[in-house]
């Protein structure tokens, strides 16, 4: 048999049916829903008399409105509490199990699917929700889609697709000391650009892939979609099996070893062909920090803000001018002389308990620098918050002088109430720095956990490797 | 969904690449239940003074004359000249529907982020690639004195500038059928229940624990 890449892997065991030109219907194996979204879709479901496929490929939850303060007296403003509600009535109506606001289990859609174990190797995997690429990080095929698709699951647990191209990125060797996952994700969207996987399927592979924990490779593979790709995804190792078992909506004793033998065969053969391959040495990998308006406006944080008169493409130049504008940056200052007016730690990238944990050994003992008005740590769900308070974290983080929140999206989107000002200048472990993204005037800069706290308490950029 | 039929319309430039769907309506907006009622705040942070929010009387707020869509020259355009990776980051469909609530029903670039386009042919949207070169000219063109208008022909794949020679675009052969017959996908998937109950019926016995 011709071996086969993991994609195809995935791709071959989910086609219900193909037509000659390739238009395949694709069947989901998981579909995650959340508030923003669902309501139309579920609307549509009603408007043309259709039933739910299967009830019990769905999980819900409520991430993107919530408030990430006291919960107590519901939420305030009364369009995102009208949408919060929309998802509980149509959970209730069409019975899907919901996580809702008060459910100690509730929490951004990409974190509670793989603490709940509904995310498993070998599915498939989506949401009206682009992030839902961190999925892959379990050998799944995982994408965000529409919400005229999320309709269309609820309605045939299936999708119309047609095969991406695949692409190999393979990160060499080990990453340094204070490299992370999230840096060698900024890393790949910097060499390939935001645009580098538009019609690809990734896979990350190599050494420095390898000797991540599941949670490093979440970060990755939540970013594949600012590469361009919608889906990105690694290859199901004892890590992984070891990360799934016993979690709550993992394989039942006796379908265990069934599992487990058909998880181990979720690799790309030797010898499989892809249609792209990227290397890239992890040795040179710093830790990043972004200073434009896209993901791959992103240098090392030893490194200057780029000049756009020195860039050959009158296109690009033109798009960096309009970023370094908005950002409020000259060419040519030192990341490390950037000041900044807001922290985030949170979002479906950098919010789960090793990134608390990561922020929380550069903040111990020390803290937030006066300039910074405010630094926020928002846990990924209602366990990563348990999780973290029982391990003391939350007391290290305020004796700092950062703010401990309910779980959910926060100001990585800023529709609910966190949000930066005109002009404020943010460094955040989220995904998007685009304009306006944080709040309208906003100024994000993307980083890793320890590097943002690291920014806190220096209250401007700093190499996390000088002072842990 | 309503069937494409050729139509002539104004040509909207806008002269940007990477534009995210944050961009294009930004996240206050999505807290709406409804499919419509998106088109006043479609580029809102580019094309307001103030800072929009939900329930507002967008007549009454101050517009950014620099803002293309503000432009006398493209009132009532229908068709959207842009550059390339346009849509790219969240995957609302919200940008879709507040493009076509605003009246757009082309878009026209070098290419597209994935989720976008494949949202845009669902809501009776045409995204139209063009190689960067074509896309050069006719912003050449639509920037000129005088607003560009062209003919779009799905069924021929060809658009046509006024007093220009035609130019051709590849468009994927099920998703012009869909399009011209205003066909929708859910209907279409339905025809294949019993395809969808045998693969079931399958992975049952294959992956029992996909279904416990």
């Amino acid at each position: 048999m011709k071996p086969r890449t993991l994609y195809d892997k995935l791709w071959d065991s989910h086609v219900v049916r193909e037509e000659p030109d390739g238009t395949a219907l694709l069947y989901i194996d998981r579909h995650l829903v959340h508030e923003v979204t669902s309501p139309q879709a579920f609307e549509g479901l009603r408007l043309a008399h259709r039933p739910l496929w299967r009830t019990d490929a769905n999980l819900a939850t409520a991430d993107h409105n919530v408030p990430t303060t006291d919960r107590s007296q519901g939420i305030a403003d009364p369009v995102s509490r009208l949408q919060v509600e929309t998802l509980d009535s149509n959970c209730a109506e069409f019975r899907i199990t919901e996580f809702g606001m008060s459910d100690p289990r509730q929490g951004i859609v990409h974190v509670i699917g793989p603490e709940q174990g509904a995310t498993l190797p070998g599915m498939t995997v989506v949401c009206g929700d682009s992030h839902t690429s961190t999925h892959g990080a379990f050998g799944a095929l995982a994408h965000g889609i529409g919400t005229s698709e999320v309709e269309h699951v609820l309605a045939t647990q299936c999708l119309i697709q047609k095969k991406s191209r695949s692409m190999l990125i393979v990160v060499d060797g080990p990453v340094g000391p204070g490299v992370t996952a999230k840096d060698i994700v900024l890393a790949i969207i910097g060499r390939i650009g935001t645009a580098g996987g538009t019609g690809y399927a990734l896979e990350f592979s190599g050494q420095a892939i390898r000797d991540l924990s599941i949670e490093g490779r979440m970060t990755v593979c939540n970013m594949a979609i600012e590469a361009g790709a919608r889906s990105g995804f690694i290859a199901v190792d004892d890590k992984t099996i070891e990360y799934v078992k016993g979690r709550p909506f993992a394989p039942r004793p006796e379908y265990w070893d069934q599992a487990v033998a058909y998880w181990q065969t979720l690799h790309s053969d030797d010898g499989a062909e892809f249609d792209e391959v990227v290397r890239i040495p992890a040795a040179e990998i710093q830790p990043q920090v972004t200073w434009g308006t896209s993901p791959e406006m992103v240098v090392p944080v030893g490194e200057r803000v780029p000049d756009p008169d020195r860039e050959t493409d009158p296109v690009r130049a033109q798009g960096m001018r309009r970023a370094l504008q908005y950002m409020g940056l000259e060419a040519g200052t030192p990341i490390a002389q950037i000041s900044l007016d807001k922290v985030f730690i949170g979002s479906c990238t950098n919010s789960r308990i090793e990134d608390l944990r990561a922020a929380a050994q550069v903040a111990r003992g020390r803290k937030v620098a006066g300039n910074i008005r405010q630094a926020l740590v928002v846990p990924g769900s209602g366990l990563v918050k348990a999780q973290a308070e029982q391990e003391g974290l939350d007391k290290i983080f305020i004796e700092a002088g950062f703010e401990w929140r309910e779980p959910g999206c926060s100001m990585c989107l800023a529709m609910n109430a966190d949000r930066l000002e005109p002009g404020e200048r943010c460094a955040s472990t989220s995904n998007r720095n685009f304009e306006g993204r944080q709040g309208q005037g906003g100024r994000t800069h993307l980083v890793s956990p320890a590097m943002a706290a690291a920014a806190a308490i220096a209250g401007h950029f700093v190499d996390v490797r000088d002072i842990v | 969904m309503q069937k494409f039929e050729t139509f002539s319309g104004i040509v909207c430039p806008l002269d940007r690449s990477n534009v995210d769907t944050d961009a294009i309506i930004p996240k206050q907006f999505l807290k709406s239940i409804k499919r419509t009622g998106f088109g006043p705040n479609l580029f809102d942070d580019w094309r307001y003074l103030d800072r929009g929010e939900p329930g507002m009387d967008n007549s009454r707020r101050p517009i950014n004359p620099d803002f293309v869509l503000n432009d006398p020259r493209y009132a009532g355009a229908s068709i959207l000249l842009t550059r390339e990776n346009f849509g790219c980051g969240s995957s609302r469909e919200h940008a879709p529907w507040a493009l076509a609530d605003y009246g757009f029903r082309v878009i026209i670039a070098p290419s597209y982020a994935d989720i976008f386009f494949n949202n845009s042919f669902k809501n009776g949207l045409l995204p139209i690639v063009l190689d960067a070169a074509t896309v050069d000219r006719l912003f050449e063109r639509a920037t000129g004195g005088q607003a560009l208008r062209l003919t779009v022909d799905l069924a021929a794949q060809q658009i046509q500038p006024a007093g220009d020679a035609p130019i051709g675009f590849d468009v994927d052969a099920f998703r012009k059928h869909c399009l011209l017959n205003g066909l929708d996908d859910i209907g279409l998937t339905l025809q294949h229940v019993d395809d969808i109950k045998a693969y079931e019926a399958r992975r049952r016995v294959e992956a029992p624990w996909l279904f416990q």
